[in-house]
């Protein structure tokens, strides 16, 4: 099993920073997930510990050895692109013997590794076939069956189950939690999908302009976001500015009992997850009423916004508690003290108490980046170009 | 769902076969149409060798006549002869133009993927540059290059031939080339190097296969840009690299018709040839290299 070390990695195009000064310690024989909106540098990130281009600055240790003069070829450190990367003119047992093939495996030997291996994956027999005749969940077993027969050290798998038909997610997902448990290699997944990261990954890394925003367990990621920022990028669009004193939080839509989080006095941002919002309620502390703006049928659940004072509140329930509300009707929320959480003001204003619209929230420049625990700028989960791209930079 | 990725972008068909099932008229007008377009072009490719063939055989063929009054086979005999200096010159001309293509094809490789795949400023310079030698006379570009040959004693050598031919071979070679690589997924070939495939491995087993009709194509026009060359051979060759038609020049100015017509076909014919397998190869075989669909 080997451990990964990212030291100060960089990587710049020119002007443009794509990761920068990533330091942090992938644990062994674990998934790790790289999550991050498109062009937040995960998928640099991968190519970068697969030495698939060179680092601006920094280096990439493998078990404390600096890979930085190890080539690709060399590194044992596999990645699966998003689109499997078939060679189209070998057949499939050839493309997953490729690796084999390459570090002179005899072609018997190779044969029946290749079949126990597409065994493994769930498609026996197909070895003769050609990368066409297959489906595209075929197509990226293969591709994972390809990667995995090399025995890697380290398998990076980018954006795995994002080109599938929703339907053969589950199956893939499981295919890989499977196999990671029986090799235990150490894994890196880069997903712009919060569910994706949540079910794979042990442990999330949260990549926001080529900076770290938070590192954790995925619930502590969802229950206790470090920023606004996070806390939007994870689907939580109820961020209330508030003035805490003590435990009470003045917030825009009134006085809120906050025990968790930030318990410093003076400026807070309050969030509260939509699903945690509880409509109608019998009774009980940090009640707040409101009329109704919107009602949104989302088909396993439903999402009501209402407005409550100066801000609004976003909340997910179970469709027939909230299609039958009107657009315009008085409700009442509670805000369950156990869910709500507290984060350390923004440097930039934060725009009047909620955030539905993020887009214009201010960049401040980060104090320290090497402290990913500590609370990076504004930087709102835009899509931007993306940098991975080394034909069109 | 997002379309798969290939390791070559598939080129743009011009017959939409769309609605060829549709109307089964359509299609078969349309097949009509394009035998008639194919004999079109090999007639206009064709029909120019014909009076060369009638002009290699006559004797005594002058002027006004439209058929020569004798036939006769003295010219073929003259110019097939063993020992007549026609062999050696297709010798000359094949190794010439061999030499050239392959030398030209391991300059243009590097040089056809970075224009082919990078963006890069000064892109459109290099562009033109390359293509400069094509727009300048080829006479010009002789007399200024031989001062230059002749102060490094290249002149007269089949060495500085192969130097001079370059000029106009690499604008072809190289701008095909980048044409190949503009379709080529350089992913793939990281692909191959992850999982451990060294550099050499990486061409061989991802890019050759991948470039192989814009290769064949790229060396096709190499080889017949070189082949074709007259003033550049005779200006930097001084007398001392016979090419086919360095002869076939001599002859056209000596007078001999028949002699002459006879030279053109032989010096064309070899072209001609590889002008029929490289369309055979390009449109047979680049099919199953267009990835997957």
């Amino acid at each position: 099993m080997t451990g990964i070390d990212l030291r100060r990695l960089s990587k710049r195009y020119g002007d443009d920073v794509a990761v920068d000064g990533l330091d942090r310690r992938i644990p062994p024989g674990r998934i790790t997930a790289l999550l991050g909106p498109s062009g937040c540098g995960k998928t640099t990130t991968l190519k970068l510990i697969g030495g698939l281009i060179p680092a601006t600055e920094g280096t990439v240790d493998f078990d404390g050895q600096n890979m930085a003069g190890v080539t690709a070829e060399r590194r044992e450190a596999v990645m699966v692109f998003q689109d499997h990367l078939l060679f189209p003119y070998l057949t499939v047992g050839e493309n997953v013997g490729f690796g084999l093939r390459m570090r002179g495996v005899g072609r018997r030997v190779r044969r029946g590794q290749v079949d126990t291996m597409l065994e493994r994956v769930g498609l026996p027999g197909l070895a003769d076939r050609r990368p066409q005749e297959l489906s595209g969940g075929q197509r990226q077993r293969v591709a994972l069956a390809r990667a995995l027969i090399i025995d890697p050290r380290v398998l990076l798998l980018d954006e795995p189950l994002t080109n599938l038909d929703p339907h053969l997610r589950d199956g893939m997902r499981e295919l890989i939690l499977e196999v990671q448990r029986d090799l235990q290699v150490t894994t890196v997944v880069v997903t712009h999908d919060q569910e994706e990261a949540t079910v794979l990954a042990d442990r999330v890394a949260l990549l926001f302009d080529g900076r770290l925003a938070q590192v954790g367990t995925p619930r502590d990621l969802h229950d206790r976001p470090a920023t606004a920022s996070v806390a939007r990028f994870l689907g939580s669009p109820n961020v209330l500015a508030g003035i805490r004193r003590g435990e009470r939080v003045a917030t825009p839509v009134g006085e809120l009992t906050v025990p968790h989080g930030a318990l410093t006095d003076g400026p807070v941002q309050v969030v509260i997850r939509p699903e945690a919002v509880v409509v109608a309620p019998s009774g009980g502390p940090n009640i707040v009423h409101g009329t109704v703006r919107a009602v949104r049928d989302l088909g396993a659940r439903a999402r009501l916004v209402v407005d409550v004072e100066a801000a609004s509140i976003t909340l997910d329930a179970r469709p027939d508690a909230l299609l039958a509300l009107a657009v315009g009707s008085e409700v009442s929320l509670r805000l369950p003290a156990e869910s709500l959480w507290a984060m350390p003001a923004d440097h930039a204003a934060p725009d009047g108490g909620v955030g539905i619209d993020h887009e214009h929230a201010a960049a401040p420049a980060r104090p320290s980046t090497d402290v990913p625990e500590s609370p990076p700028p504004e930087s709102p989960p835009i899509d931007r170009r993306s940098r991975t791209d080394i034909r069109r930079p | 769902m997002a379309s798969s990725r290939q390791l070559m972008a598939e080129p743009t068909r011009v017959a939409a076969p769309a609605s060829a099932g549709r109307h089964p008229g359509d299609a078969a007008g349309r097949a009509w149409l394009r035998r008639v377009v194919v004999a079109l072009l090999l007639v206009t490719l064709l029909l120019p060798l014909l009076p060369l063939a009638v002009s290699s055989v006559g004797q005594g063929y002058f002027f006004p006549q439209v058929v020569p009054e004798t036939i006769g086979l003295r010219a073929l005999r003259l110019i097939l002869a063993p020992g007549a200096e026609t062999w050696p010159a297709l010798i000359d001309t094949v190794v010439l133009a061999g030499t050239v293509t392959l030398v030209a094809l391991v300059i243009a490789l590097p040089a056809g993927r970075a224009l082919g795949l990078y963006r890069f400023r000064g892109r459109h310079t290099v562009e033109f540059l390359l293509l400069a030698p094509v727009l300048v006379p080829p006479i010009a570009v002789a007399i200024g290059l031989h001062g230059a040959l002749l102060r490094v004693g290249l002149t007269g050598s089949m060495a500085g031939v192969v130097l001079v031919h370059l000029v106009p071979v690499l604008p072809y070679v190289v701008l095909v080339l980048a044409g190949t690589f503009a379709n080529l997924d350089p992913d793939y070939e990281a692909q191959a190097r992850s999982l451990g495939a060294g550099p050499v491995a990486v061409f061989r087993t991802v890019t050759l296969p991948a470039i192989a009709p814009g290769l064949a194509t790229a060396a096709f026009f190499g080889f017949l840009v070189s082949w074709g060359q007259y003033a550049l051979t005779l200006v930097i060759g001084g007398g001392q690299v016979v090419t086919l038609p360095i002869l076939l020049f001599a002859s056209a100015s000596g007078g001999d018709t028949a002699v002459t017509s006879a030279l053109a076909i032989f010096t064309a014919a070899p072209a001609l040839l590889l002008l029929a397998v490289n369309a055979w190869a390009v449109t047979g075989r680049a099919v199953p290299i267009g990835g997957v669909r």
